[in-house]
């Protein structure tokens, strides 16, 4: 039986607690008497008989005819499924969303389909090498549809293939993929890795165009989310919900298939990471010590190739399908019951370790954007209720934050921090002043179009994610961060965790309350 | 007195456009209310004479008070007393016209101040100018014949004190010719060795090895940069041998009879010759020593150019010279220009009867001032009032030694070889971008030991003149005048006091002369971005790109290598990187010496190229080689052009396949250009041979001429000095990553360089071979059967 969550206080005798610090980590001791520790539960037994699972899934949906007698002969299929951003690390093979899709086209010859596309709904993220489609699809869906051009990836730019579908009555425009959009049958696959991710969100997010997607990735929505892990105080789901009206109202037919996966997030080397520190084995404070020191003489480059090599023995804890809102929230509450823990009350300074990924820097490099988007998008918003640190507290987070940027897969982030961040760092002002000259450039749509670039836009949301901590935290201090650069993010280099929290007194005085969020693996605090 | 007798008269006046020329212009306008003033002034090259009059004579600061006393009234009152003829001592009959020749022939007094001053002029052109100068207009005035009044003009000439020679003791106000040192030169064989001189020089410097010599050393200099520019660079070095040829044999001639310069030496054969040849004309000689900054005329510290001492001076202060040959107790003998210019006036004023025929302004004999207190005074303000370096730190002057002439040029010799040699050694080095601006450094370091080595050569000799200047004639001058006289046109050196004449006038006068940094702190704009600035402004019209480092750190034979591979198998890329590495000298080679031909032969290799594959390919060429190198500030110039409605324009040796994927940054794209078979395969034939060297120039010259745009409101960047003239040809040339040649040209003229990386963190793929397509991938194109890059010799 799988332990829940769990808070710890600190005392005297509580070791040095485990910090992330991208490539590496370090151990940090926290002041004794007002500082705690929050743990994610342990992960949740996973199902024995996937495809079964699966397959029971798609013959018994929620609130829908089961799959088989939604497929005719003659039909147009649409299999849209999450991209590379999730799960996190990517999963060991064979990949969740493999399994699922098979599963979907075994049905569909059954019913002697033949007109199926497969596409992965990656909004605005970059597109997915032919490595990544095969890990996501596996070879044998890849062989049989890639060649033939039905397996490819959603463009938001290509006005050819992009069918608008009306407006909320908020005014929001919905425009998604317009093959999606006249298919007889939308099949989304989906993995629910945090709360946030599925519902509607699927669909009106991951298949949509920037014209659609500018309406809730702005500072306004982002700022009155309260959190992204909770669906009913969200303005970004609120959004995408009105916006499955207008598809629901359109003709769109959704069948939505999503699935959790449980917090097993590191492979055996690795399994201290996700340890309680006073339970660690000799043989893990060895690794501990060989791991840290190897890394410390490693190279970047070759430190994070060897990080992001790593794969997740997630395994898979629910599958359910049919109707979205209803099969959503069957989602969020095994999502719930695998990452909420409950604590009391909130914290004067709330300490993060950042790690070296995050859902957009898969194969790739955590820029100093995407850790300001880590620390103050993600892990700030993991909680329902309130946040984990109180209005004018601060953030501690741990991270190298070098001037580090992918050349192609980031190249408008490169020019956003040179440029954008040189003269603002207020989500309003630069959407005002700089988004829409990022979001209409040609160079950069070009690239997104044809390379591996994420969209010239991207970066603006990155920074909008973190506007609520921005608004409400009195200081955001980075230890371990190259001083010009978090600088440039408007925070505040701090050498140790010492000096930080000496750095901190003089916004949360000289006995603040400690909080550590001791992710990954995920969780979410249910602070009360 | 003075002003009585001149009141009145007409004065022609040459060269009034130097330093003794414009004070003595100045005075004479101002001081002697009545006369007028013509003067004989040489068109310049793109500005008439009269131009020359209005903007180097009656703009320089010494009108200032003139201007202020007369108002309004000054522009008015120089047109009615102020007339200029256009002509050239250089020339016989001074190159006037008929009308001129009269104006000028007919003046009361001619006073000839023009003069070849520069202490390193060829022989040849000293000759023409001092020594020939005072004879022709002597000559002219004779062929004119006398006035109405039967008379002839009073001529006169400004000469100097240093025509006595290197000697020690007293020097008399007699000529040369009178006194016991002549050796008996023949002033018209030497102005015919002069001219042969010329002419075997320039002879000489056609002969084919000193050609071939020259032109080499514009190769090293500027690389591939294209014939026209090699050949513009070559001539210059030509002209340039010549005259060092002539300025070397200036200086050894009149060393080998006892002048310490060419300078001295044809002003005393000048002198020689006037006396010789001026007929009936009634001349006066007046001969000063060194000139310097006004003493209280028109203005205490009143300088025209820059001379003799202040060179030595500001080297000095700037630390670059702490010793300079010289006994402490000699003497330096300096006279301000005021005095100088009232005792020219004197002689003027009192006729040819009456002045002396030689008169020696100096300051030696009654006011001496020694090298120790000049040095004193020197060390002294600047350590009061230092001047600061690039980086805002006051430099701190040394001590001074005085040590003889040999041992500072030995010193400043072993200096400059020391720097000549770590420069060739970082030459040599395939430096760029930060790293090749060291050896731009050096480049500046050894200028300037090069200037102070010249200097030691050349002003070393006057200190050992230890000629004492004697002066009775200026000082019976002076009894003559009135008290009015001693007012304003004051002739008496005794007046002066050193250390406060050094220390309130001289020195705050050639140290704001000198525009050297007198405050501490560094400068609020940097000159590097006040450069960028006007890069970046919507006036510009074109930006001009070159690809290979300066957008990207790649070139085409990694482009190449990368198509070429992605479809082979293991051992296959083995095989083709083994060969790829052993022709790599020889591929080099051949691209240092002609890139177009390079580009000819390498893209052969395209042949049997599937059109449709490297389409297919060149589309993953972009994200996996171009912009996994590329260099992102680099890329947002090229955007931020286009933001200020600039038009683009990469100029680049690359496949225009290779460089499809840059399309949306640039309105137009000039590369390599290959036709297709019938079969849909590449020929491995150019259509187009892309551009290099000076086309690049041709093509965007081109460009700007068909979209109606101007090339000097265009940009362009580019790497190497093989792009030279491209970078030449626009108004605003950028040096991007600039390897070391380009470097150092960048960095003499003031051109923007930017140094543009990699981003930090990104892929460093150690060989440029593509990823293995998948067997799937490697379907769609196997039925052709042009596989690039496996062919054996790979042509």
């Amino acid at each position: 039986m799988p332990r829940p969550g769990f808070v710890l206080d600190v005392d005297r005798s509580t070791p040095p607690i485990l910090f992330w610090r991208g490539e590496n980590f370090s151990l940090e001791k926290l002041p004794a008497g007002r500082s705690r520790v929050i743990y994610a539960p342990e992960p949740l037994p996973a199902i024995d008989d996937v495809d079964g699972a699966i397959r029971n899934a798609l013959l018994n949906p929620i609130d829908q005819d089961p799959l088989p007698a939604q497929l005719f002969a003659g039909m147009k299929l649409t299999i849209a499924f999450d991209d590379v951003s999730l799960p996190l690390p990517k999963m060991q093979r064979p990949d969740i969303r493999q399994r699922v899709i098979e599963a979907v086209l075994d049905l569909a010859a059954e019913a002697g389909v033949d007109d199926v596309h497969i596409i992965s709904a990656l909004a605005l993220h970059r597109r997915m090498t032919e490595a990544e489609l095969r890990h996501a699809v596996g070879d044998r869906v890849y062989d049989a549809f890639a060649p033939r051009g039905l397996l490819y990836q959603h463009d938001a730019e290509d006005p050819e293939n992009l069918a608008y579908l009306g407006a909320t009555p908020h005014g929001e425009d919905v425009e998604i993929n317009k093959r999606a959009a006249e298919s007889d049958l939308l099949v989304y696959v989906n993995i629910n890795l945090v709360a946030m991710d599925g519902g509607w969100k699927s669909t009106a997010t991951g298949l949509a165009s920037y014209k659609s997607l500018r309406h809730h990735h702005n500072p306004d929505t982002m700022i009155h989310s309260r959190s992204f892990m909770d669906q009913h105080r969200s303005e970004l789901h609120k959004s995408n919900w009105r916006m499955g009206k207008v598809l629901l109202d359109s003709g769109v037919k959704v069948f939505q298939i999503e699935t959790t996966l449980n917090t097993d997030t590191f492979p055996s080397p690795f399994g201290f990471l996700a340890k309680r520190e006073w339970e660690w084995k000799p043989s893990d404070r060895m690794t501990y010590i060989g791991t840290t020191k190897a890394l410390n003489r490693t190279p970047n480059r070759i430190a994070r190739n060897i990080f992001h090599s790593i794969e997740a023995p997630h395994q898979m804890t629910s599958v359910q399908a049919g109707e979205v809102e209803a099969v959503h929230r069957i989602t969020t509450e095994h999502v719930y019951k695998q990452q909420l823990v409950e604590v009391k009350g909130q914290t004067d300074i709330l300490t993060l370790g950042i790690p070296y990924i995050s859902p957009y820097n898969v194969h790739s490099i955590m820029n100093p954007i995407l850790v300001m988007c880590m620390g103050l998008g993600y892990y700030f918003n993991m909680y329902k209720g309130m946040p984990l640190v109180r209005e004018g507290g601060v953030i501690i987070m741990t991270h190298p934050t070098r001037p580090e940027f992918h050349p192609v897969h980031h190249p408008s982030y490169i020019d956003f921090f040179e440029q954008v961040l040189a003269d603002t760092t207020d989500p309003h002002v630069m959407s005002q002043k700089w988004e829409k000259q990022y979001a209409e450039d040609e160079w950069y749509r070009h690239l997104y179009r044809t390379t591996y670039a994420y969209h010239g836009v991207h970066p603006f949301y990155m920074w909008y994610w973190g506007s609520h901590a921005l608004k409400h935290c009195g200081r955001i201090i980075v230890v371990g961060g190259d001083p010009k650069t978090v600088r440039r993010l408007g925070f505040v280099p701090a050498s140790t965790m010492d000096d930080a929290l000496e750095i901190a007194s003089d916004v949360v005085g000289r006995t603040p309350t400690i909080t550590h969020l001791h992710a990954p693996p995920l969780m979410v605090a249910d602070v009360s | 007195m003075i002003s009585e007798r001149l009141a009145g008269r007409r004065i022609a006046v040459t060269g009034a456009t130097g330093f003794v020329g414009t004070a003595l212009v100045e005075r004479l306008l101002r001081s002697v209310p009545d006369c007028t003033v013509v003067l004989l002034v040489r068109n310049g090259r793109r500005t008439s004479a009269v131009d020359r009059v209005r903007k180097e004579i009656l703009k320089n600061n010494a009108f200032d008070r003139l201007r202020a006393e007369l108002g309004a009234d000054f522009d008015a009152t120089m047109a009615r007393r102020l007339s200029v003829v256009a002509g050239d001592v250089g020339t016989d009959g001074l190159g006037l016209n008929d009308a001129d020749r009269t104006t000028f022939a007919t003046c009361d007094v001619i006073i000839h101040s023009a003069a070849s001053v520069s202490f390193d002029s060829p022989l040849d052109s000293a000759v023409e100018v001092n020594l020939l100068g005072p004879t022709r207009i002597a000559n002219l005035l004779n062929d004119h014949g006398p006035r109405d009044d039967g008379t002839f003009p009073h001529l006169v000439a400004v000469s100097t004190c240093y025509v006595a020679g290197n000697r020690r003791g007293t020097a008399p106000e007699e000529l040369v010719s009178d006194g016991p040192f002549d050796i008996g030169l023949n002033w018209r064989t030497e102005v015919a060795a002069a001219r042969r001189l010329r002419g075997d020089s320039e002879a000489a410097s056609r002969l084919p090895e000193n050609l071939a010599r020259f032109r080499s050393e514009a190769r090293s200099e500027l690389g591939a940069a294209g014939a026209p520019a090699l050949a513009e660079k070559t001539e210059q070095i030509r002209e340039r041998w010549v005259k060092d040829r002539l300025v070397e044999a200036g200086r050894t001639r009149a060393a080998s009879v006892g002048w310490p310069d060419a300078y001295a030496f044809t002003k005393a054969l000048g002198e020689q010759a006037l006396t010789e040849s001026k007929g009936a004309v009634p001349v006066s000689i007046v001969r000063p020593s060194i000139i310097e900054s006004a003493l209280a005329e028109p203005t205490p510290g009143w300088i025209r150019g820059f001379r003799m001492a202040e060179p030595v001076i500001i080297s000095y202060a700037r630390g670059l010279l702490d010793q300079f040959p010289g006994v402490p107790e000699g003497t330096v003998d300096v006279i301000p220009v005021d005095i100088v210019v009232a005792a020219i006036i004197a002689v003027a004023a009192l006729g040819p009867s009456e002045a002396p025929a030689i008169t020696q302004v100096a300051s030696g004999s009654t006011n001496p001032l020694k090298y120790r207190t000049l040095v004193d005074n020197v060390r002294d303000w600047f350590t009061e009032h230092p001047i600061y370096d690039s980086q805002g730190q006051p430099i701190v002057v040394p001590d001074w030694k005085f040590p003889g002439r040999g041992t500072v040029e030995k010193q400043l010799t072993r200096a400059k070889t020391l720097i000549t040699r770590g420069e060739k050694v970082l030459q040599a080095l395939p430096l760029r971008g930060t790293q090749a601006e060291w050896s731009a450094k050096l480049e500046d370091r050894r200028s300037d030991v090069e200037r102070a080595l010249e200097y030691v050569e050349l002003y070393g000799l006057y200190t050992e003149c230890e000629a004492i200047y004697s002066v009775d004639n200026l000082l019976s001058i002076n009894d003559r005048l009135d008290d009015e006289d001693r007012r304003n046109f004051c002739v008496d050196p005794r007046v002066v006091d050193w250390p406060t004449y050094i220390s309130t006038i001289h020195l705050p006068s050639i140290v704001l002369h000198s525009r050297v940094k007198t405050t501490p702190g560094k400068t609020v704009v940097d000159r590097a971005d006040r450069l960028r600035k006007q890069v970046l402004d919507p006036r510009r019209h074109v930006a001009a790109f070159d690809l290979e480092n300066t957008l990207i750190s790649s070139n085409v034979v990694e482009s190449y290598s990368w198509l070429a591979t992605r479809r082979l198998n293991s051992p296959e890329r083995l095989r083709y990187v083994l060969r790829t590495l052993r022709e790599g000298p020889s591929l080099m080679s051949m691209d240092r010496k002609d890139r177009s031909d390079f580009l000819r032969y390498f893209y052969r290799r395209y042949e049997d190229a599937p059109v449709e594959q490297i389409d297919a390919d060149a589309r993953e060429l972009l994200a996996q080689l171009i912009m996994t190198k590329s260099f992102p500030a680099g890329l947002r110039r090229v955007r931020e052009h286009r933001a200020l409605g600039h038009r683009t324009i990469l100029i680049t040796g690359a496949m225009s396949f290779a460089v499809e994927g840059l399309r949306p940054l640039f309105d137009e794209i000039v590369a390599a250009e290959m036709t297709v078979r019938p079969d849909g395969t590449y020929s491995g034939e150019l259509s187009r041979v892309p551009p290099t060297g000076e086309t690049r120039a041709q093509v965007l010259a081109d460009y700007c001429a068909a979209e109606g745009l101007r090339l000097e409101e265009s940009i362009a960047y580019a790497d190497s000095s093989s792009d030279l003239p491209m970078l030449e040809a626009v108004g605003f040339p950028v040096a991007v990553n600039p390897e070391t040649r380009l470097a150092a040209i960048a960095r003499k003229r003031g051109w923007l360089v930017e140094n543009w990386e990699k981003a930090e963190g990104g892929p460093r793929p150690l060989l440029p071979i593509g990823p293995r397509v998948s067997d799937g991938e490697q379907k769609r194109f196997t039925t052709r059967t042009g596989r690039i890059g496996t062919r054996r010799n790979d042509r």
